[in-house]
C-alpha cells in the first residue's frame, strides 16, 4: 500500500499527474486517506512484536508460564484486523460527516479492548510470580505504567468532538510519543537486554543500563506530560516561538526532561562500550543465563550457524522450561552432517542498487537511475541461474562445535 | 513423523529426533509467492480504489466514451485470456514431463501477452495523440496508472517466461524449474484476474457511465 502510495505521489512531482492536485480534478485528501490506510497498521506493526517482547520478559523473569496465551494470540489477531479499520481518526477534522467519524471514533475505542486484555495477561502473569527485577523486567513494567497512560489519552482523541479540540495540538504530540516511546521503545530496550547475552554471547553491564532506564524514564515522565497540559490550553505542535509567558514554565519542564533522555542515551550509549570492554566478566558460558523457558535458550550463546545439533521435540510452549524439569541431558554423541541453505550476498547487493536508483532519482541523475535501475534487473535474474542453494556442515565440524560448547558448560559456574 | 508421548509415562520423553527429517528444496515457496501475491493484489486494490475515486474527474476533459474503442479492448481482453489457456496447457505437458511441448505452449503463451501489450500500447499511442494525456485529468491520471501498471506486470511476466524458457532449455523440467514454472503460472492467472476487474470497472462501466 505503501509502495501504490509513493507510486502516485511520484507520479504527480515526476510526471505531472494529477492525482492529488489541486485542479485538474485531483483530490489532496485522497492522499492524506491512502498514506494513514497504510500509516495506522504500520503503527501496531511497529507495538505488536514489542507485545511479544513483553510476554517472554514477563513470564521469564516471573518464573511462570504466560497467562492467557490463547487470548493473547487471538488478541494479536483482533488487533491486527481492526488496525485496517481506524485510519480516520487521523483526521477527523476532514469533514467527513458525523457517521462517518462515528464509526471510525469507535472502531478506535474497540481496539483499547485486546490491547487491555493484553495488559492483564501480564500483570496476571506476575501475579504471585517470583518477580525478578532484572533490565529487561524493569523496562516491562515501566511499559505497562506508560503505555497505559498512553492508551487512555488515546481513547480520549477517539472522540471525534474531543479531537476537534485536540487536532494537531502538543496533546496529541504527547499522546502518541506516550504509546511510541512508552510502548515500542522500552520494548526494544526489553528485548536488547533480554537478548543481547543469545546474539553476542555476553550479557550487558547491569549498572549502567539501570543508569539509563531511571534517566530514560524519569526523563519522559519530565518531557511530555507537560506537553499534555499544553495541548489542553491550546498549543498547537511545530511552533518556534510561543507569545505567552504564563506557559512557559511547562516548556522549561519538558526541556529538562529532554536533558534527563539526552543522559539516558549516554548513559546506553557507555553501557554498549562497558559491557564490550568487560565482556569477559560478562560471558555467558550456559546459553542460558536468565533460568529462561523458551528453546533458543537451549542452544549456545552466541548459537552455532545449525542453532541445534538435532532438531528439537517440544511438549510444551514454555519447551525449554519443560526440558529442564524433565532433566533433559543435552546429546553428545551420534552427530550427523547438517543440511543447511546457501549464504547470498545477492538480498545486500540489490538493497544496495536499490539505494542507488533511489538516490538518482531523488537528485534528478537520470543516467544513475537508468543504470542501477538496469542493474536491479540484470542482478535479479542473474541469481535465478544459481542452482546451487544448498550445502552441508560436515559432522566433524558439528562435533568439534557441541565439544567445545562440552567443555564452556564444565569450566562455567552454574548460575 | 509421528512421536507419542504419553505423560503418564514420561520416563524417557523424546526432545529431539535422531535422524534429520527431509528439507524439500524451496518447500516453503508456494506460500512465499502466496504472499506476494497478495501483497501485489493491495497494490491493485489501492490503484481500483483510487481510480473509484478521481475516475469520474474528467476536469472538462475527454470521458471514457470519447476515449475507449470497447471491440479494440474486447480483442485485447482475449489475447489475455488466451494466453491463460495456452500456459495451462505448458503446465499439463509439464506434468507430462514433455519438454518440447512445454517449451512450445510456453512459446505461444509469450505470443499472445506480446500481442496484448502490443495493442495497449498502441490504446495508449492513440489516446496520447489526441490529447488524452495522463496530465490532462485525474480520470486520465488513475485510468493511465492502473491499467499501465497491469501492463507493466504482463511485460515484467514476459521477461520471467522468457528466463523459465531460457532455464528450461538449459536444465530440463528439474524440480527447481518446474516450481518457479508454477509460480509463474500462478503469477500469470492472477494477472488476468486482475485484467477481468479492469475490464469490467474501467471499461465496460466507464462506457455506461
Amino acid at each position: 500500500m505503501l509502495t501504490a502510495v509513493l507510486a502516485l505521489l511520484s507520479l504527480d512531482r515526476y510526471v505531472g499527474t494529477d492525482f492529488f492536485t489541486n485542479d485538474f480534478g485531483g483530490n489532496p485528501m485522497m492522499y492524506v486517506n491512502l498514506i494513514w490506510i497504510w500509516g495506522h497498521p504500520e503503527v501496531y506493526i511497529l507495538i505488536l512484536p514489542a507485545f511479544g517482547i513483553f510476554s517472554e520478559v514477563t513470564s521469564t523473569f516471573s518464573g511462570k508460564r504466560l497467562f492467557g496465551y490463547t487470548s493473547m494470540v487471538y488478541a494479536t489477531v483482533v488487533i491486527t484486523i481492526l488496525s485496517y479499520l481506524v485510519w480516520l481518526h487521523h483526521f477527523f477534522t476532514m469533514g467527513s460527516g458525523a457517521s462517518v467519524n462515528s464509526f471510525f471514533g469507535i472502531t478506535t475505542m474497540i481496539i483499547s479492548i485486546p490491547t487491555g486484555a493484553k495488559m492483564f495477561n501480564w500483570l496476571f502473569t506476575m501475579y504471585s510470580g517470583r518477580i525478578r527485577f532484572e533490565l529487561p523486567m524493569m523496562w516491562t513494567v515501566a511499559f505497562m505504567l506508560t503505555f497505559v497512560i498512553g492508551g487512555m489519552t488515546g481513547v480520549l482523541l477517539a472522540v471525534p468532538p474531543a479531537d476537534f479540540v485536540l487536532h494537531n495540538s502538543l496533546f496529541l504530540v504527547a499522546h502518541f510519543h506516550n504509546v511510541i516511546i512508552g510502548g515500542v521503545l522500552f520494548g526494544l530496550f526489553a528485548g536488547i537486554g533480554y537478548w543481547f547475552p543469545k546474539a553476542f554471547g555476553f550479557r550487558l553491564d547491569p549498572f549502567w543500563g539501570k543508569l539509563s532506564f531511571w534517566f530514560w524514564v524519569v526523563g519522559f515522565y519530565f518531557a511530555f506530560m507537560p506537553l499534555y497540559v499544553l495541548g489542553l490550553m491550546g498549543v498547537t505542535r511545530r511552533l518556534r516561538v510561543f507569545d505567552d509567558p504564563s506557559l512557559q514554565i511547562w516548556f522549561m519542564i519538558a526541556a529538562f526532561g529532554a536533558l534527563l533522555i539526552f543522559l539516558g542515551i549516554i548513559s546506553f550509549l557507555v553501557q554498549i562500550a562497558v559491557s564490550i570492554l568487560k565482556r569477559e566478566q560478562l560471558r555467558d558460558v550456559t546459553g542460558d543465563p536468565w533460568n529462561a523457558r523458551t528453546l533458543e535458550w537451549a542452544t549456545s550463546s552466541p548459537p552455532p550457524d545449525y542453532n541445534f545439533a538435532f532438531t528439537p521435540v517440544i511438549h510444551d510452549n514454555d519447551a525449554w522450561w519443560d526440558m529442564k524439569r524433565r532433566f533433559y541431558q543435552r546429546p553428545l554423541t551420534g552427530f550427523k552432517p547438517i543440511h543447511m541453505p546457501s549464504n547470498t550476498g545477492t538480498g545486500v547487493i540489490l538493497a544496495g542498487l536499490s539505494t542507488t536508483f533511489a538516490v538518482g532519482m531523488i537528485w534528478y541523475v537520470w543516467w544513475l537511475a537508468g543504470l542501477s535501475f538496469i542493474a536491479l534487473i540484470a542482478v535479479a535474474i542473474g541469481h535465478t541461474f544459481n542452482y546451487h542453494r544448498d550445502y552441508h556442515i560436515p559432522a566433524g565440524e558439528v562435533v568439534r562445535a557441541e565439544n567445545a560448547r562440552t567443555r564452556l558448560i564444565g569450566a562455567g559456574v552454574k548460575p | 513423523m509421528t512421536i507419542n508421548v504419553n505423560p503418564a509415562q514420561a520416563s524417557e520423553p523424546v526432545f529431539y529426533l535422531v535422524d534429520e527429517h527431509d528439507h524439500a528444496e524451496g518447500g516453503s515457496t508456494m506460500l512465499g509467492f502466496w504472499i506476494y501475491l497478495m501483497s501485489d493484489c493491495l497494490i491493485f486494490a489501492m490503484l481500483f480504489a483510487t481510480y473509484g475515486v478521481l475516475g469520474g474527474n474528467y476536469a472538462a476533459g475527454p470521458a471514457p466514451k470519447d476515449l475507449f474503442d470497447l471491440p479494440l479492448v474486447a480483442v485485447n481482453t482475449s489475447m489475455l485470456l488466451l494466453s491463460s489457456i495456452t500456459y495451462g496447457f505448458a503446465m499439463l505437458s509439464m506434468e507430462r514431463s514433455r519438454i518440447a511441448a512445454t517449451q512450445f505452449w510456453l512459446a505461444i503463451t509469450g505470443l499472445f501477452g506480446l500481442a496484448f501489450v502490443g495493442i495497449e500500447l498502441s490504446e495508449f499511442h492513440h489516446m496520447i495523440h489526441e490529447g488524452a494525456t495522463p496530465q490532462r485529468s485525474a480520470f486520465l491520471s488513475s485510468f493511465f496508472t492502473l491499467v499501465g501498471t497491469h501492463g507493466l506486470h504482463v511485460s515484467f511476466g514476459l521477461v520471467w517466461l522468457t528466463t523459465l524458457m531460457v532455464q528450461v532449455w538449459r536444465h530440463g523440467l528439474i524440480e527447481a524449474n518446474k516450481r518457479r514454472l508454477m509460480c509463474l503460472s500462478m503469477f500469470w492467472h492472477f494477472l488476468d484476474v486482475v485484467w477481468i476487474g479492469v475490464f469490467t470497472f474501467v471499461y465496460l462501466l466507464g462506457m455506461l457511465r
